[in-house]
């Protein structure tokens, strides 16, 4: 039940600091308050939200996983090879792209929870063997030119309404991922590991299973990301998801995260990525350039951070 | 005016939170002799040592050291006086050499300013010479056996030319002919004039280097003797000598079927060979010292680690328990010794923690329900009597007591039969511990085979209703049945310190 006052609490504070920020930017630039660029900045976040939300899954049990931006990369030429080279059923490539993140998230868990690697070097290992198999398979080439159909879901909007589907598979995976953690007991062993794994262990509940799916639950929302990214892109490029991962990690750290595992919500998370991308869009329209954005986005994170060591400093148990 | 002791203690007092550890107990030393601390645990025997060796500056009493009073204040400060302490749990680096451990922040430098490694494996090489080791100087740490390990303390000890040496329980984890190296050495630091305070429980040791004894009984300072004119049996006596208090309190419950057994497991060096069985509406209790491998007996039994070969019958039928998930599944409960780092996680409500072991009872169709949960932890949390304003408090804040009642809700919700309770009472003020008692005892009135680890003689003898020795992995002692009403605690610590053997099994 603490979890849940403690989720209130950072919730609260992640959302204030949200509205602050609109507040701020709207009144130094009218433009930011239109719909339009609202819809716009949900559309600039779909992508890091989804992938944020895999890895803030590891992030509660303890663990990191620096490997989705290239899952990303690795899944999007898949995608790209077979429905655009090989000319088959889009269906076939998505499925086919999300088999291969679920592999790779996977791969991961089994390193670190059976081999007890560090995840930080598990993760760093499938980063780069991912990122090497995307450019060994795309070989420089960007791959375009994708039916309508499979570009509708990342362009697509609902009928009159306007409403970008991309958007709808956004907030579909975030209340199913809700549901997850809050109303499952896979939700609960897993805050439960990043709490104290050796009781949780000692509770018998078996962790290992836990962590491991943990890591292929990352694997697999970097590659739901990546179904949107091309589609939305029309283009499949082996560099793409370059430095994801660090923007969906200071999305988790921005949402109230606990990188020590076992507490932050994912809704923060979902809060923490639009803070992210509304940082970047209203110095856009600040005209404000891409070199000094980084140095604020840095400055936002650890300023997060700092909030999130105040906040668990007294008797954090290892 | 002549004094002959190189250090004499006084009225040496610590408190630690609720506890005094050591209450006016006075200790000296001669150089040239083994003096030998002896006690039950927890009696004080590494608390004194501690304060001796700067570990534990926050101490009332006098320290005579040399003929002048002293404080001490740091290990540094105490180690430049010639005090070395060698902790059970040794303090070596594993990843640097043999001669780098040793000159560890004091490695000789050279003109330049960089650490000349000639003048330092050269030294490191004469100590190890004066103890007769032939450990090689610029072997890594973690390639030497504990043994080794051992002798490269003493070594370090000796290069700041200590006057005291300490060691604590320094054959636990030794073998035979590693023991035997030891004892050599400490022979030749005796002709060195060097004194050292050897604490330990083996009593056969004890016999056969010790000079003179100093024995500790919960915190208070007993008796000190020449070995020479004492018997191992009047040490078990000097050890124990306390009257069996009465509250205790034990509830007559025809004793059920055999709910768990144990038939010759074997793991690595430690458990060798054990064999047990625990009924339903019965208490079995587990005595020995620290490291008999009690706790490593029932985690393996839970699951918690694997066993190398035997065979563990639940409820009749034989089981292959490969995790705790498993364990749990079969019915069998494990209430860790440590409970603030494997029982509870601190930064989590309680309700959360009792919920942990069993999460179906607060299911319904559409998942979780936390009212649900909340109300059924309650109910638990009433039940035994937990104190605290509400079940949202937070783990790390109860008391030891609570923290441990609240352990027990978390198990009783998994509704197990075998219940294994290790150390329940440890660091537990005494009315939380009379509690901890009933709570067993409706256990065991309820049909459900209760195991209790202790530590605590008086403990084991009033609660259980049949008693397993244990001795460095060996069951060395079972009492049961008519045995039960005559044993004493000589007896039980004889099997304990294996200075005496049942014949074992049934």
């Amino acid at each position: 039940m603490k979890n849940i006052k403690k989720i209130n609490l950072s919730n609260m504070t992640s959302v204030i600091a949200l509205l602050v920020l609109c507040v701020a930017i709207s009144i130094a630039e009218p433009a930011f308050r239109t719909v339009g660029n609202m819809i716009n900045i949900l559309q600039q976040v779909t992508v890091i939200a989804v992938i944020a939300l895999g890895i803030n899954v590891v992030i509660f049990t303890g663990g990191i996983d620096i490997s989705v931006g290239s899952v990303v990369g690795f899944t999007g030429i898949i995608m790209g090879k077979i429905i655009v080279e090989k000319g088959l059923f889009p269906v076939l490539g998505v499925a086919a792209a999300l088999s291969i993140g679920i592999l790779c998230g996977t791969f991961n868990g089994i390193m670190i929870a059976k081999f007890k690697l560090q995840p930080m070097i598990a993760t760093l290992a499938m980063m780069s063997m991912a990122r090497g198999a995307a450019l060994t398979l795309a070989d420089g080439q960007t791959i375009t030119g994708y039916s309508d159909g499979f570009r509708w879901i990342g362009v697509g909007v609902i009928g009159s309404t306007q409403i970008p589907v991309q958007i709808l598979f956004m907030i579909l995976f975030y209340i199913l991922a809700y549901y997850l953690m809050r109303y499952r007991k896979f939700g609960r062993y897993i805050y439960s590991i990043g709490g104290n794994e050796e009781a949780t262990r000692l509770s018998g509940i078996n962790v290992d299973k836990y962590k491991m799916l943990a890591y292929t639950i990352s694997g697999f929302c970097s590659a739901v990301a990546s179904v949107i990214l091309v589609a939305k892109l029309n283009s499949a490029q082996s560099t793409a998801g370059e430095n994801y991962e660090m923007d969906a990690i200071a999305s988790c750290v921005i949402g109230g995260t606990s990188l020590l595992g076992g507490f932050g919500s994912v809704w923060g998370t979902f809060v923490g990525a639009v803070i992210m991308i509304v940082i970047r869009n209203g110095l856009n329209l600040l005209n404000v350039s891409s070199n000094l954005q980084k140095l604020v986005i840095g400055v936002v994170i650890l300023l997060a951070v700092l909030a999130d060591s105040i906040r668990h400093r007294p008797g954090k148990v290892k | 005016m002549a004094n002959d002791y190189i250090v004499e203690m006084e009225d040496i007092t610590v408190k630690f939170p609720g506890v005094l550890a050591l209450d006016q107990v006075r200790f000296n030393a001669k150089p040239g002799e083994v003096h030998v601390l002896l006690g039950e645990n927890g009696a004080g025997k590494s608390t004194i040592m501690k304060v001796l060796a700067g570990v534990n500056t926050s101490y009332e009493g006098r320290i005579v050291y040399k003929g002048e009073e002293i404080a001490a204040r740091s290990v540094e400060e105490q180690r430049e006086r010639g005090v070395s302490i060698i902790f059970q749990e040794m303090n070596l680096l594993k990843n640097l050499t043999v001669a780098e451990n040793i000159f560890l922040g004091r490695q000789p430098l050279a003109r330049t300013g960089i650490i000349d490694w000639k003048k330092m494996n050269l030294d490191a090489r004469s100590l190890l010479d004066a103890i007769q080791s032939d450990i090689s100087e610029k072997a890594m740490v973690s390639s030497l056996s504990v043994g080794q390990m051992q002798m490269v303390e003493i070594a370090k000890a000796l290069s700041f030319k200590s006057n005291i040496i300490i060691m604590d329980e320094p054959t636990s984890a030794l073998t035979e002919k590693e023991v035997q190296a030891l004892f050599n050495i400490i022979k030749q630091l005796k002709k060195d004039n060097v004194a050292i305070v050897y604490i330990s429980h083996r009593l056969e040791e004890i016999m056969k280097i010790g000079d003179r004894l100093t024995v500790l009984r919960d915190g208070k300072y007993i008796a000190t003797v020449n070995v020479a004119d004492i018997t191992m049996d009047q040490m078990v006596s000097l050890m124990v000598g306390r009257e069996m208090t009465d509250y205790y309190p034990k509830v007559n419950v025809p004793p059920g079927d055999t709910l768990l057994e144990i038939k010759n497991v074997k793991q690595g060096r430690l458990l060798k060979d054990l064999s047990f069985y625990a009924r339903g509406g019965e208490i079995t209790g587990f005595y020995g010292l620290m490291g008999a491998g009690r706790t490593e007996l029932m985690r393996v039994v839970f699951g918690a680690d694997p066993y190398d070969s035997g065979e563990i019958y639940i409820k009749g039928k034989k089981e292959n328990i490969k995790n705790c998930e498993q364990a749990k599944r079969l019915g069998l409960a494990l209430l860790t010794e440590d409970r603030k780092n494997q029982g509870l996680i601190l930064e989590f409500d309680l309700s959360s923690n009792i919920s942990l072991s069993n999460l179906d009872t607060a299911m319904t169709a559409f998942g979780l329900n936390a009212a649900k949960e909340y109300e059924k932890n309650q109910r638990l949390a009433d039940s035994m009597n937990v104190k605290t304003p509400s079940l949202k408090q937070k783990a790390k804040n109860l008391s030891g007591g609570n923290q441990q009642k609240v352990v027990i809700c978390k198990w009783l919700n998994a509704d197990a039969d075998i219940v294994i309770f290790d150390e329940p009472t440890r660091g537990i003020d005494v009315g939380a511990k009379a509690e901890i008692y009933k709570i067993m005892n409706g256990l065991k009135e309820q049909g459900k085979a209760v195991i209790m680890v202790s530590s605590e003689l008086a403990e084991c003898m009033g609660v259980s209703d049949r008693i397993y020795v244990m001795h460095e992995g060996e069951m060395t002692g079972i009492i049961e049945g008519q045995d039960m009403k005559h044993m004493t605690e000589e007896l039980i610590v004889g099997f304990a310190t294996g200075i005496q053997k049942s014949k074992g099994g049934e």
